[in-house]
């Protein structure tokens, strides 16, 4: 079967086409008012190059971030949220904490309702599910009259503990539907059937906010697809790893808020098997951001909440929760756009600010001033100025070499080389500190892990980055340009249903249980089931539990049995065991309860096969040479071209290895070859 | 030192920094005590062989920003560095050589390198249970406040002191969650001492000193710059707040010079009965947050930066409190500190300094049975935390329902209710409650709660704000008391416990922030903004 996996980024549309194993390619520049436009252009692209027809192909995967931009850019629809009487501000008390413990100053993101849209009606549930106060249907219907008049485009609505009992706003739902037909509406229930009211009414009130735009961009790209002539399945990238169907997407678009991060883990978890790797830190640098990933065991970290648009420096807590099921990264403002400043400590600073694609770096000549990541990377000698980006743009060395003494090296004593070492210090520090600080959160010690490196600028300093955490294998893949899109391709049709339910295991209902889970594991069938058909389908069953009172919680895998009484104890000894894995320590005889059950269905993906070892071949010849530095000193060294690299060959660090798009740095020390799957692997050497 | 040497120091710097952090995580994840978990009530740090803190990982309590460095130096002293072995961990909660109270555990463990001491690593976190009264400030005298540690070998050469582990755990009532926080203490600063050795190593360095001292004078330095752009002077103020049963009065005399700061805090009342007084420390840490926020909130603690700043109190009064005052509930008097330093340096740097705010937390601690005759012979107990609002600041409003100088996070009504019989019938803004000014004041929260088993519960009330609301600044109007009344009529009291029968309605409002700059300024965008909220009162 012809596939394409298409992923629509904030500046570039990336298109891979994948027959049989051979992948074309197409990068189109997105055209945000209209994303359809760019995708349509791509996909013109590809048939025409690879002389296929629509019809053709036999599935086109798909992932945006168009949901994640129109909350950045607050281009969302007018949306009003109602909830239970009381607690009108709940959206905007948020956790009452701020993200800055020194900055008085600090200024938290407006909610995406503001309160003259926060709508309360008299209604009441109990942490039990118990109706405390019976649902003021009179009420809702004012509130009708007052969403008319304010000519609202989406509605979200929360209640407490609907999680446990979801009547009151389906009730509500159904009232407000016969007074406003054509307005969407949101369940808190059905978008985010968690506890903890904040993160759920956050949840669905972007839901609820992205849910027009989404479902038009949707729908319009339905049209055009079929008035092409593609007759395929279209199936949409979620933050979870998944794909889902364009209906379950309508519904919850809020699920796609990390889809082009995800497919690069994705990926990254693929080429894990290949490389058979069971600790991988995949490592995405690009023009602004820096993202790290953890697989383990082939698997990527699982998150529950994201945070959409940290507006601070990328600070924790300067965005809002989405509680959805997310792969888990840290990003950190770093990337090849990054700004080099000396602040007052008289220390360089990279980052958050970057130059962007617009002026960007003062090498490009277009009006950048301060100094960035790629203007150090260029005086280091990693770029050639004559062939960057395939000789579409002459760097200005001269110029570059400027900016980085007057804003960095003059306050230092430091000439362009040694500012422009400082600056690559620093980005590379910042980067390795914040993947082992990851490690430690997650309870892993990522010395030793293999790093997977994508995106532009990653390759350039993937391996002085490794060398800082202790990592002694950096593998930079083929295709890494378009990443994400093949990750796409790679992912199962899968859906995660997350449900509430509060239990402690000294009061363990096994009844209950195994109800709740047999109602969420139908419900998760279902969706996939309107993708994946007949295809045997792969389940995973999980409780988060923690101790009484903790803060977090821990995931727990469940038998996929009906539950019995005693199973009080396996889950006590599953939680226990997986609570010293994180930890390394537990509370004996300590109480446990569980807040949050989650069922996964999931189509099987087979996993690949390791990719075989090559035998050697002869290094290919260098196309010539540079002067080149690292923190160790400056030298000439020798310029390969990737493309000439036959599966096999392999050369001595230190060396450059160049492609269209980027440069792989090797330094001293290390080997670079090429595996019998075309990607670069760089080890140390002794 | 070379080009490179540059560079390199800033790394070291970094790497440093990023170890206390990485060493802070650990305590984090590894730690029973939820309200280590929860709000971030820990601290860790690195030091020098003099023990001059080098780094101090950023968390969610300011209460521990110098006290725990302060506190190495005791340990240093009881200790002779001659006779510290590797392997070796210190021990301590002592209230005045700590962090303030003894719930404060302090942990500290000696590095080496090739057999040769280079420093130290320090951790404090907050422990639940330590026996006596319980937390909170009923107390008449220390000693009812639970168990005190001396500075005592936890870890002898890598074998843990089991005899006084075991002494610990028999004076806790969580003696499990008890000795689990004293391994994390212990395990977290071995993390840190393995970090620094591989730093150091990495770097070919043999001891801190030259990266400390850099640490130290660009620190200072940075910090002096900061003063110089403040007009030198000696600037005055004086907060009154409840107190426990009487009005406590804060006064300060912040004088600014060159060479740096120092507060005064004579005149200040004297200590109280109960325990919200206050051990120097603890005293000198949020004054210090205070100054750190005004004048240089980019510049990271260390010895050096925290160097430029000198506090002291006549000893007797409520933030020198001696021996044996009760100093449990320290917290609520030691939060204020900053919008006294506020009050002061207004008078030299208005743009800097908000009004004040609500400034202690509101949290709820409730306890009561529950229905039926379970398994739960204790009934239920549980703390909420929650906010009134800032104060304005010179070019915003203040902050609605938040957090300051405290770092905790509230507490979901949702968890609460899953928890226990409570139930929540409202958790709102408060319209109106944040003073008028230029800039408003931030808003204070409504929040009505019962026990929805109908059964009478307590409730232990450790609020101030009452009787002396947020004051205004440059002419903004105070913000709105606190208040807590019933649905029976009752007016409750601000401090200790006190019962609600099973049906009766509790009514917490939480106080507004005090205003900035005068009303009449307020922008007519502003004004519009607050009519359509409905929050204008």
């Amino acid at each position: 079967m012809i596939r394409i996996g298409i992923d629509i980024g904030g500046t570039f549309t990336d298109l891979v086409l994948d027959d049989a194993g051979k992948r074309t390619t197409a990068k189109v520049l997105t055209t945000p008012d209209a994303p359809e436009r760019a995708v349509l252009d791509g996909l013109a692209e590809l048939l025409q190059a690879t002389g296929k027809a629509a019809s053709d192909i036999g599935l086109i995967v798909h992932g945006t971030t168009l949901a994640t931009n129109a909350i950045i850019e607050r281009k969302g629809a007018r949306t009003a949220l109602v909830t239970t009487e009381g607690f009108r501000d709940t959206l905007e008390i948020a956790d009452e904490g701020r993200f800055d413990q020194y900055d008085v100053f600090l200024v938290k993101p407006a909610p995406l309702v503001p309160r003259r849209l926060r709508f309360t009606v008299p209604e009441r549930i109990d942490a039990q599910g118990r109706v405390r106060l019976p649902l003021d249907e009179a009420a809702v219907l004012a509130v009708a009259g007052e969403l008319a008049k304010a000519e609202v485009e989406s509605v979200a609505i929360s209640f407490l503990h609907a999680y446990t009992a979801p009547d009151h706003e389906r009730r509500t739902r159904d009232l407000l539907a016969a007074a406003l037909p054509s307005v969407p509406v949101s369940l808190s229930a059905e978008v985010c059937p968690e506890i903890r009211e904040y993160e759920r009414v956050s949840t669905t009130v972007a839901n609820a906010y992205v849910q027009p735009l989404m479902a038009g961009y949707l729908g319009r790209l339905e049209t055009a697809l079929a008035e092409r002539g593609f007759a395929c399945p279209v199936y949409l990238m979620t933050s979870g790893g998944g794909l889902t169907t364009i209906e379950t997407a309508r519904r919850f678009p809020i699920r796609l808020v990390e889809s082009g991060p995800a497919g690069g883990a994705i990926l990254a978890a693929h080429l894990a098997q290949e490389l058979e790797a069971p600790h991988v830190l995949s490592f995405d640098m690009g023009g602004t951001t820096a993202k790290i990933c953890l697989i383990d065991q082939f698997q990527p970290h699982a998150a529950r909440t994201f945070e959409v648009d940290r507006s601070a420096r990328f600070m924790k807590g300067s965005g809002f929760p989405v509680r959805i099921p997310v792969i888990e990264m840290v990003e950190i403002g770093a990337g090849g756009g990054s700004i080099a400043r000396i602040d007052d400590l008289m220390r360089v600073t990279v980052g958050p600010e970057s130059a962007g694609s617009v002026p960007g770096p003062v090498a490009y000549g277009r009006g950048g001033v301060e100094p960035t990541v790629t203007d150090a990377d260029l005086v280091l000698g990693r770029f050639d100025p004559d062939t960057f980006a395939g000789g579409r743009m002459r760097l200005d060395v001269a110029l570059t070499e400027q900016a980085l003494v007057s804003h960095v090296g003059a306050k230092l004593g430091l000439d362009a080389l040694g500012a422009a070492h400082a600056v690559a210090e620093i980005v590379d520090e910042n980067m390795a500190n914040a993947s082992r600080v990851h490690g430690v959160e997650s309870g892993a010690d990522v010395a030793g892990y293999t790093m997977i490196a994508f995106g532009g600028a990653a390759p350039v300093h993937a391996l002085r980055v490794a060398q800082k955490l202790g990592v002694r294998r950096v593998v930079v893949p083929a295709d890494a340009g378009v990443g994400s899109a093949i990750g796409f391709l790679l992912a199962p049709i899968a859906y995660e249903v997350l449900r509430s339910a509060y239990m402690r295991l000294d009061r363990f209902d096994a009844e209950a249980a195994t109800a709740l889970v047999a109602a969420m594991r139908a419900e998760a069938e279902a969706v996939v089931r309107q993708g994946a058909g007949s295809a045997p389908l792969a389940t995973s069953q999980l409780a988060y539990m923690r101790y009484v009172g903790q803060g977090h919680e821990v995931a727990v895998a469940l038998p996929e049995r009906p539950f019995e009484a005693a199973d009080a104890e396996l889950f006590r000894e599953r939680f226990e065991a997986a609570y010293a894995k994180l930890f390394a320590r537990m509370i004996p005889g300590g109480a446990i309860e569980i807040l949050t059950w989650s069922v996964t269905q999931a189509t099987a993906v087979p996993r690949p096969p390791a990719i075989a070892p090559a035998p050697p071949r002869p290094a290919p010849a260098p196309i010539g040479e540079r002067r080149a530095s690292w923190p160790e000193g400056t030298r000439t060294v020798p310029v390969y071209r990737r493309e000439d690299f036959a599966v096999g060959a392999a050369v001595d660090g230190p060396c450059l290895i160049e492609e269209a798009t980027t440069t792989t740095v090797v330094a001293q020390g290390w080997r670079a070859s090429l595996d019998g799957g075309r990607h670069l692997v760089l080890d140390q050497e002794g | 030192m070379t080009e490179l040497g540059v560079v390199e120091r800033q790394i070291i710097w970094d790497r440093l920094v990023s170890v206390v952090e990485e060493q802070a995580q650990v305590l984090l994840r590894t730690a029973f005590s939820t309200i280590v978990r929860e709000c971030g009530d820990l601290s860790a740090g690195v030091f020098d062989v003099e023990g001059r803190m080098l780094a101090q990982a950023v968390t969610g309590t300011p209460g521990h920003v110098n006290s725990m460095a302060e506190s190495v130096k005791h340990f240093i002293a009881a200790f002779p560095p001659a006779t510290m072995q590797e392997g070796d961990a210190f021990i301590t909660n002592d209230p005045w050589k700590g962090t303030g109270h003894l719930n404060d555990f302090v942990v500290t463990t000696p590095a080496f390198l090739d057999g040769k001491l280079v420093g130290y690593f320090s951790c404090t976190s907050h422990l639940t249970d330590i026996g006596g009264i319980g937390f909170g400030p009923d107390a008449t005298d220390v000693h009812m406040e639970g168990i005190a540690l001396p500075f005592l070998k936890v870890v002898d050469r890598g074998e843990v002191n089991r005899t006084l582990i075991e002494i610990c755990k028999a004076n806790s009532r969580l003696p499990v969650e008890m000795e689990g926080d004293i391994y994390s203490l212990i395990a977290c600063n071995d993390v840190g001492v393995r970090r620094l050795e591989a730093t150091m190593r990495e770097f070919g360095l043999t001891d801190l000193d030259a990266i400390g001292a850099h640490i130290i004078q660009t620190s200072r330095q940075a910090v002096l710059k900061a003063l110089a752009e403040v007009p030198a002077g000696t600037y005055r103020y004086a907060m009154t707040i409840d107190g426990y049963d009487r009005p406590i009065e804060l006064k300060a005399a912040v004088t600014v010079g060159p060479e740096g700061v120092v507060v005064d805090f004579d005149g200040t009342s004297p200590q109280a009965a109960r325990g919200i007084n206050v051990p120097l420390a603890y005293t000198t840490a949020y004054t210090c947050f205070g100054l750190m926020c005004a004048l240089s909130p980019r510049v990271p603690n260390n010895a050096g930066s925290l160097g430029c700043f000198t506090v002291t109190a006549p000893p007797g009064t409520i933030l020198n409190a001696r021996y044996p005052a009760p100093v449990s509930s320290r917290h609520i008097t030691g939060q204020m500190l900053p919008d006294v330093v506020f009050g002061a340096l207004r008078q030299a740097i208005p743009e800097r300094c908000p009004a004040e705010g609500t400034s202690c937390l509101w949290n709820m601690t409730f306890r009561g049975p529950r229905a039926g005759n379970g398994d739960d012979r204790y009934g239920f107990a549980i703390t909420v935390t929650s906010n009134g609002g800032t104060g304005a600041r010179p070019t915003r409003d203040g902050l609605n329902a938040t957090a300051y100088p405290s770092g905790v996070k509230g507490t979901p009504v949702e968890i609460v209710e899953a928890m226990t019989p409570l139930l929540f019938w409202k958790k709102e803004l408060r319209p109106g409650s944040g003073g008028e000014g230029t800039h408003r004041g931030g808003h204070g929260q409504i929040i009505e709660v019962e026990n929805g088993d109908g059964l009478p519960f307590e409730l232990l009330a450790a609020f101030d704000r009452i009787r002396f609301p947020p004051r205004g600044a440059e002419g903004g109007a105070a913000g709105a008391a606190g208040g807590l009344t019933t649905s029976k009529g009752r007016t409750l009291a601000g401090k200790g416990f006190q019962k609600l029968d099973g049906d009766e309605r509790l009514t917490v409002l939480t106080p507004g922030g005090g205003g900035w700059g005068d009303p009449a300024a307020r922008t007519p965008r502003l004004r519009e903004q607050d009519r359509t909220t409905g929050l204008e009162g």
